[in-house]
């Protein structure tokens, strides 16, 4: 496999200081009619005693992306909502969006247990918009964005006079020009969520768990070309939280601590959806380039893969990104099934990813990749253990990602 | 594309200003560096290449090539039925500078990566927004 060029700087400068002690999920479901802080604390707590811990040995928390919520849903709220709610006293906490993705704050979050700012961080991204979005669906979300009340501003200037409101455009252009420069066929990009629908027919909380076929995935309606109605995830309401945890306050603990082994959080371009020097990649490859160059793993030692499939294609451009195939191959890569199964070489979105098992916003898949390298996955356990898992979050200008190991 | 009753209207902003209204005088008017030549889109106080601040918008020929599209379906926004395309353009002076628009005057099925267009401008308000069509063969 085609390992990209580190860019140089310290190898690995977390050295093994920050791991991942717990992890638990909410009630995740469509519609669920739940309040978005209380998934969020539910989430919180199940992780905490996971981790064997309590809410006063909590002393750090973060989150994406804070309490601003620019569509409904979008935030079950933020750090100090949390805070409060738990009666944490935090010595150190964190609500952003500019940042490495999703995952962004959750590295934040291992910079400061590295550094001794804290012992145990609460790290949550929480999403309630099945539910927030239930009278008006996901276009009328959008249709209610600025529409009479004033302009569109920010980068909606430039798409939203278009008619182009959704990220099911912006990517759609680029998988559109990859399609053209490397002939990608829709039958190479269905695998993804395929794969995802086999491997959420075996995760009791996913959202869409009944049989996909190839002929379901081609007669579905088309959203915007080249992506149809399986090619973007499904909203739902659900929060997830793991705990971030400086290794030396782990001892005695009941789960085997995950050592978080690099992150990856570059940003080498204008983080823009349409000036990228080259439209076949995007910020995914700049935020695996730097990971790569924090570490002394290459991708061939990766065992599982939780990619971002926020769209099929993103997941595409991640297995790129990553290294675990040339530039340009990676419809090649995917389209025997076999490959990305969960008894293949590289089981890929082992829960059913965002596409099937919800869109829980990229922290799902960290989720994902910790409970597999606990060996805790039920019936979709990858029967070989694991014990290296690539987690990555984020689309266009937006990506992180991270590099897990079990054996620290 | 059956032509929307509505569009949601760009803020115009100073630096924003001189590409939503060149169409008054059909004039696309990009952003360009004065030191070293570049063309940068979206519009911004420095030189994305130079770091010159040397800087301002000056018109350009209207022609591109369809850079990449997409057709869409989905209905998004009240008065702005689907089917449509939407297209990234490439500048003929400088292909590495996209404008995202819609392509219109032919069928979406006849849009292809690498088509000339060209640009023509319809007014909504203060703002004479930036359409690509194909260029008469």
């Amino acid at each position: 496999m085609a390992a990209p060029v580190p860019p140089g700087g310290p190898m690995n400068p977390l050295a093994g200081r920050a791991v991942i002690s717990g992890a638990g999920q909410s009630q995740v479901g469509r519609r669920l009619g739940r309040d978005g802080l209380e998934l969020t604390l539910e989430a919180c707590l199940r992780a905490i005693g996971h981790a064997g811990l309590t809410p006063a040995d909590i002393d750090g928390v973060a989150t994406y992306p804070g309490p601003i919520s620019p569509d409904p849903g979008f935030s079950g709220g933020g750090a100090g909502d949390v805070i409060g709610g738990l009666g944490i006293r935090a010595r150190w906490y964190l609500g952003a969006m500019e940042t490495a993705g999703q995952l962004g704050p959750i590295a934040e979050a291992c910079l400061a247990v590295a550094t001794g700012m804290a012992d145990h961080v609460l790290c949550f991204r929480s999403v309630w918009e099945s539910t927030a979005q239930q009278n008006r669906g996901r276009a009328g979300v959008l249709a209610g964005g600025s529409q009479g009340r004033g302009r569109a501003d920010g980068f909606y200037e430039w798409f939203a006079p278009y008619g182009a409101m959704s990220a099911a455009n912006w990517l759609g252009l680029m998988a559109q020009r990859y399609m053209h420069e490397f002939g990608l066929t829709r039958e190479q990009l269905a695998q993804v969520p395929l794969n995802a629908r086999r491997n959420a027919a075996l995760n009791p909380n996913a959202v869409y768990r009944d049989p996909l076929t190839l002929e379901d995935y081609l007669g579905s309606r088309m959203i915007s070309t080249p992506f149809c109605l399986y090619d973007c995830d499904v909203p739902c309401d659900g929060a997830t939280a793991v705990i971030v945890s400086r290794r030396e306050a782990t001892a005695g603990l009941p789960q085997a601590p995950i050592t978080v082994e690099a992150l990856g959080t570059g940003m080498y371009e204008r983080p823009t959806w349409d000036q990228r020097a080259d439209l076949t990649t995007m910020a995914a490859h700049d935020a695996a380039h730097s990971m790569w160059g924090r570490t002394t793993l290459r991708p061939a030692d990766v065992d599982i893969a939780e990619l971002y499939d926020g769209f099929s294609y993103l997941t595409l451009q991640w297995l790129e990104a990553l290294g675990f195939c040339e530039h340009g191959a990676a419809g090649r890569f995917v389209e025997d099934g076999e490959r990305i199964s969960l008894s293949g070489e590289l089981p890929l979105n082992t829960q059913g990813g965002q596409l099937s098992g919800g869109r829980l916003h990229g922290v799902g898949m960290l989720h994902e990749a910790c409970v597999q390298l606990w060996g805790q996955a039920g019936e979709r356990q990858v029967a070989s253990e694991p014990a290296v898992a690539a987690v990555a979050a984020g689309g266009g200008p937006v990506a992180g990602c991270m590099l897990l190991t079990r054996n620290g | 594309m059956i032509p929307p009753e509505q569009r949601m209207l760009p803020a115009v902003k100073p630096l924003s200003r001189d590409f939503w209204t060149g169409g008054e005088k059909g004039e696309l008017r990009i952003h360009r560096c004065r030191a070293c030549g570049h063309f940068f889109h979206p519009p911004g106080p420095i030189c994305v290449r130079c770091q010159s601040f040397d800087v301002a918008a000056e018109p350009v020929s209207g022609r591109a090539t369809v850079a990449t599209f997409t057709v869409n379906h989905q209905q998004w926004l009240p008065g702005f039925p689907p089917p449509y395309v939407v297209a990234l353009v490439e500048l003929e002076e400088e292909p590495g500078v996209r404008l995202p628009t819609n392509i219109v005057g032919c069928e979406p099925d006849q849009v292809e990566i690498g088509m000339r267009v060209e640009v023509f401008f319809e007014q909504w308000e203060d703002v004479w927004l930036p359409l690509f069509r194909p260029v008469a063969q």
